[in-house]
């Protein structure tokens, strides 16, 4: 089309590349030491996340080179690219933990359920972006969107992976908050939410049922979910203000965690740098949902704000559903910590998110 | 124009976005308040707490094994129970100096030695905090020792744990089976169980491992630095398991198993009407107690390499040609296809050639003109080369397969099926044709043909009862703790064969003669009061030319085989003896074990009969 464009370089987000260049280094610092055995050699997992933000950073200037106009023309493929892949998974997937979520790539494991979260972004804001009825979406409108939410997130659930279905469902219903619901669709859509979930609960695996129980009265299952709750609120108190230190966290020794390097990073985190780092983690990213929310308020049509809202909405609720569950204040969820965590397929996911947002940023002045 | 109010449009459309992302901006900054605040709960508030809490940690896991189901036989007497075991366990988290404490702990318990010399289990998945288990089963002196050291040994306590206790000893050893700590294997089918669990792995132990087991609980426990227990935080309670009760009957089996001797070989007593196994014994045996706590290599290695193979249940699993126990359901067969009548009348002159040869009569001088009956009553060979000669292998095979014989009996216990030959058979197993010969060894139990002494007694339990095969079973009864019943078991029927009344008498009176004839094969299972009936059996392992059988190698020697049911006219129990390499024919050696078992068996029920006439009597 054209060469190289100047003014990609001049009206550059530096702020929200900074925010996540910071978490995606705290995340690593948090990594390292969560799989850290003692000895001075860096775990493999640590080296394949490293790789993973390699990758991660090649998406993100792939999300914000390519403008995010033509990528609104594109939304139905990229959509549909993606729930091929997870159709796949139950094809020719690999089981883990109980589930089959995962499609072997060489030595490298992907988690299709995490690109749906860009998919699905794409596909939801174009429609809410073309589709505008006067006074707001009623109930009926609303046909279309829920079917591109709910194709891949009953694909999702059947994996099972509960937490990416959650995370999928916010994602479609921040995205409807903000295109524009009639007050009168808005509660009948709560009601509908309501009735549906004693479905939903026959649905869920037993250990799945057992985590929420679990949650919602604690006594019940004091020797699993229960028990990984009390260690986790135990390692996050006992970083007290300042924390243990760097490689000094003794409950992140001991292994009283499980999936620490995943689902309880935080709480690793949270040990070795104490209240003052957990908090400056929080605010890090709290300044990162804040840009966003302003770039989306500044971009020049509703894709690009829809866009942005969905990328802040994705990010804010992984936030939110694992540190809940690492600080003992919801119930345990396989969620990840986005930036933080250690999985290749959610960093890249969150990185070309990102880009995404930067290439809204960026492109809101030109003409 | 158009475009004018389409920016307009878009326009308007954003603006009414802004408030909404107003909200969601407000939304994000409370949740993160919210965050923080807990946070600041977590780590501040209550960091000095969790802070303790942390170190060493604090709070652990428990586990809270369940109790094991017990067994009780037929008269509600404990088979399989229980007994309570001081186990030492050693926290090496809690122990400050790991090697001074072992130090420490060896001179009162030799076994800890080998955790000093590296020779203890290791298991890297571990956790540091969870103890291991240094010895099991401690007497009461080195239990006092160590409890009075309690301080010079940081990180060991003692446990009071119970052991699977195997009340019957190495009685029904094989049947009830024994326990053993779960590997890799039974880890990966069955997610319940964790390393160090026991699990049934023989016998009804296993069979019934789902019932007995239970569910396992566990304790959150806050411990001091030290590792001492301070209080519990919450807990799982267990679920013990189930009882079982058993179809066995306990002073039956040890009579049965006493009958044996030390004769290898296997005896089941079946109850006629219902198929239930009152009794199953097996030599040589062992004593499962040597498996309730883990057994030691010496003794395991012992129980595999003797060659008498003491770990075999013979009963279900050995496989020997029935020999003339095969005869009466050929004699049925023979009546049943009308090749013989009940008066037909051949000749034995000690042999009867065919194909160039001559299959011999175990009697070489003959028996002279023999019927039916008599030919039963003395196993008369040369009569049923007559009847196979008649009847053809299709026939023969059929007949066997009616009784259950060669069949697999749907047990929930290993059990081998059994062989019997047909021409489809061969053709697949050997790609060859039948030869009438073989027919001719088959009809009297040799060559190919294999039975289990199980199914033998079952056989014989369907001869007695009119042609009944009952389902042969074990556990009438599956009870909670209280006693409550969870579970019963009914007599279950196989298939039943219509029989027609006359042919069976003729058979009954064949086997009757067997035991009270004149010339009766099996005259030494002859009881003065109750009216027997029977049918040696001897069956060859390889053919030869008879001699001295004491200069024959045991493995070569013939095997011996008796099978009854008694009383006659009301026939309540069906017994299958099979003593393995006897060497001597079925009537010098297995008929003496059958009369010792149907002795005690009339001498039990009529003791019981008694007793619950005086309680009848008194309590009236």
């Amino acid at each position: 089309m054209m060469g190289f464009d100047r003014r990609l370089v001049e009206h550059f987000d530096w702020l929200l590349f900074c925010l996540t260049v910071g978490l995606l280094g705290l995340g690593l610092l948090g990594l390292y030491s969560a799989t850290y055995d003692g000895s001075p050699q860096a775990s493999p997992q640590f080296i394949r996340q490293l790789i993973w933000a390699a990758v991660g950073f090649c998406g993100m200037g792939l999300a914000f080179a390519i403008d995010y106009r033509r990528l609104e023309q594109w939304a139905y493929l990229l959509y549909g690219a993606t729930l091929c892949l997870l159709i796949l998974v139950p094809l020719i997937g690999s089981f883990g933990g109980g589930a089959r979520r995962w499609i072997y790539v060489g030595m490298f494991s992907l988690q299709p359920a995490e690109f749906m979260k860009i998919g699905l972004l794409l596909v939801l804001a174009r429609w809410y972006h073309r589709v505008v009825p006067p006074g707001g979406y009623g109930i009926r409108d609303l046909f279309a969107p829920a079917v591109f939410f709910s194709a891949p997130a009953l694909l999702v659930l059947w994996q099972p992976n509960l937490g990416t279905t959650i995370t999928l469902g916010l994602l479609f219903l921040t995205l409807t908050f903000t295109a524009g619901l009639r007050l009168q669709s808005l509660s009948i859509l709560a009601l509908a939410g309501g009735s549906i979930l004693p479905f939903i609960w026959t649905y869920l695996k037993p250990y799945q049922q057992q985590r929420v129980l679990s949650f919602l009265y604690p006594d019940i299952d004091p020797l699993g979910a229960g028990y990984h709750m009390i260690q986790s609120k135990m390692t996050v108190g006992s970083g007290m203000l300042w924390g243990k230190g760097f490689l000094l966290g003794t409950q992140n020794r001991l292994d009283f965690l499980p999936e620490k390097h995943t689902d309880f990073i935080f709480a690793v985190f949270a040990e070795e740098w104490g209240f003052v780092g957990a908090l400056g983690l929080l605010v890090l990213y709290c300044a990162l949902l804040i840009r966003l929310l302003v770039i989306a308020l500044r971009a020049r049509e509703r894709f690009g704000l829809l866009l942005t809202v969905g990328v802040a909405g994705i990010i804010f609720w992984q936030i939110v559903i694992n540190t809940g569950m690492n600080v003992g204040a919801l119930p345990v969820v396989g969620v990840p910590l986005p930036l933080l965590s250690y999985g290749g397929s959610s960093l890249l996911t969150t990185m070309v998110a990102i880009g995404l947002a930067l290439n809204v940023s960026t492109r809101r002045l030109f003409f | 124009m158009n475009e004018q109010s389409e920016v307009f449009a878009s326009q308007e459309t954003l603006t009414a976005c802004y408030r909404r992302i107003g909200v969601i901006s407000l939304i994000i900054l409370f949740v993160f308040c919210a965050l923080g605040f807990r946070l600041w709960q977590l780590q501040i508030v209550e960091g000095d707490r969790f802070r303790t809490l942390s170190e060493k940690n604090r709070i652990r896991l428990k586990r809270l094994p369940s109790i094991r189901g017990l067994m009780l036989d037929r008269t509600g007497r404990v088979v399989v129970g229980n007994h309570p075991s001081f186990d030492v366990i050693l926290v090496p988290e809690d122990a400050q100096d790991r090697l001074t404490t072992l130090h420490t702990l060896a001179s009162y318990l030799p076994q800890a030695v080998d955790f000093l010399e590296g020779k203890a289990p290791r298991n890297p998945l571990r956790p540091a905090y969870e103890g291991i288990s240094v010895a099991r089963d401690i007497s009461w002196d080195t239990l006092a020792m160590i409890e009075s050291h309690q301080l010079d040994l940081p990180g060991v306590s003692v446990e009071a744990n119970l052991k699977r206790f195997y009340a019957a000893g190495n009685l029904a050893a094989h049947l009830v089976g024994y326990i053993g700590e779960v590997n890799q294997a039974e880890m990966a089918a069955y997610k319940r169980y964790r390393q160090g669990d026991l699990i049934g792995k023989v016998g009804l132990e296993k069979a019934w491992e789902e019932v007995l087991r239970g569910y396992n609980g566990g304790q959150q426990i806050e411990v001091d630095a030290t590792g001492r227990k301070l209080r519990v935080l919450d807990e799982v309670k267990t679920q013990p398991g189930y009882n079982v009760h058993l179809t066995l009957d306990l002073e039956l089996q040890e009579q049965v198993e006493q009958a044996l001797g030390e004769a290898e070989g296997a005896v089941v007593v079946l109850a006629v009407e219902t198929g239930e196994v009152l009794a199953l014994a097996n030599r040589p045996t062992f004593d499962p107690n040597l498996f309730a706590l883990s057994i030691k290599p010496n003794e395991w290695r012992t129980l595999v390499e003797d060659p008498l193979r003491p770990l075999t249940n013979r009963a279900l699993r050995g496989q020997y040609p029935p020999g003339s126990t095969f005869k009466p359901f050929m004699a049925l067969a023979a009546l049943k296809e009308e090749v013989v009548m009940p008066e037909t009348q051949f000749n034995c002159q000690g042999g009867l050639p065919f194909g160039g040869r001559t299959f011999h009569c175990w009697k070489r001088p003959g028996h002279g003109w023999m019927d039916l009956k008599q030919a039963l009553a003395q196993s008369c060979d040369v009569y049923f080369y007559k009847v196979g000669q008649r009847l053809g292998i299709q026939k023969i095979a059929q007949a066997a397969r009616r009784f259950g014989l060669g069949q697999d009996l749907g047990l929930a216990l290993a059990a081998s099926p059994g062989l019997i030959p047909d021409i489809e058979w061969k053709r697949r197993r050997f790609n060859a044709p039948w030869y009438d010969g073989e027919t001719l060894s088959v009809v009297i139990g040799q060559s190919y043909v294999l039975t289990t002494p199980l199914q033998m007694a079952v056989a014989t339990a369907a001869l007695a009862n009119g042609g009944i095969i009952h389902r042969p079973f074990f556990v009438t009864q599956v009870s909670s703790v209280d006693g409550e019943p969870i579970q019963i078991y009914s007599p279950e029927i196989m298939t039943r064969t219509e029989i027609p009344e006359e042919h069976l008498r003729i058979v009954r009176d064949g086997m009757r003669e067997v035991v009270h004839g004149e010339r009766g094969t099996g005259k030494k299972a002859f009881l003065p009061d109750i009216e027997v009936a029977g049918k040696t059996g001897t069956s060859q392992v390889v053919s030869r030319i008879p001699g001295k059988e004491e200069k024959v190698p045991r493995h070569h020697r013939d095997h011996a085989w008796f099978i009854a049911f008694a009383p006659v006219k009301t026939p309540k129990i069906a017994v299958a003896c099979l003593i393995e390499h006897a060497g001597k024919g079925g009537g010098a050696v297995a008929a003496p074990v059958v009369r010792q078992v149907l002795e005690a068996y009339f001498r039990i029920v009529e003791q019981r009969k008694l007793e619950n006439d005086g309680i009848r009597q008194t309590a009236g």
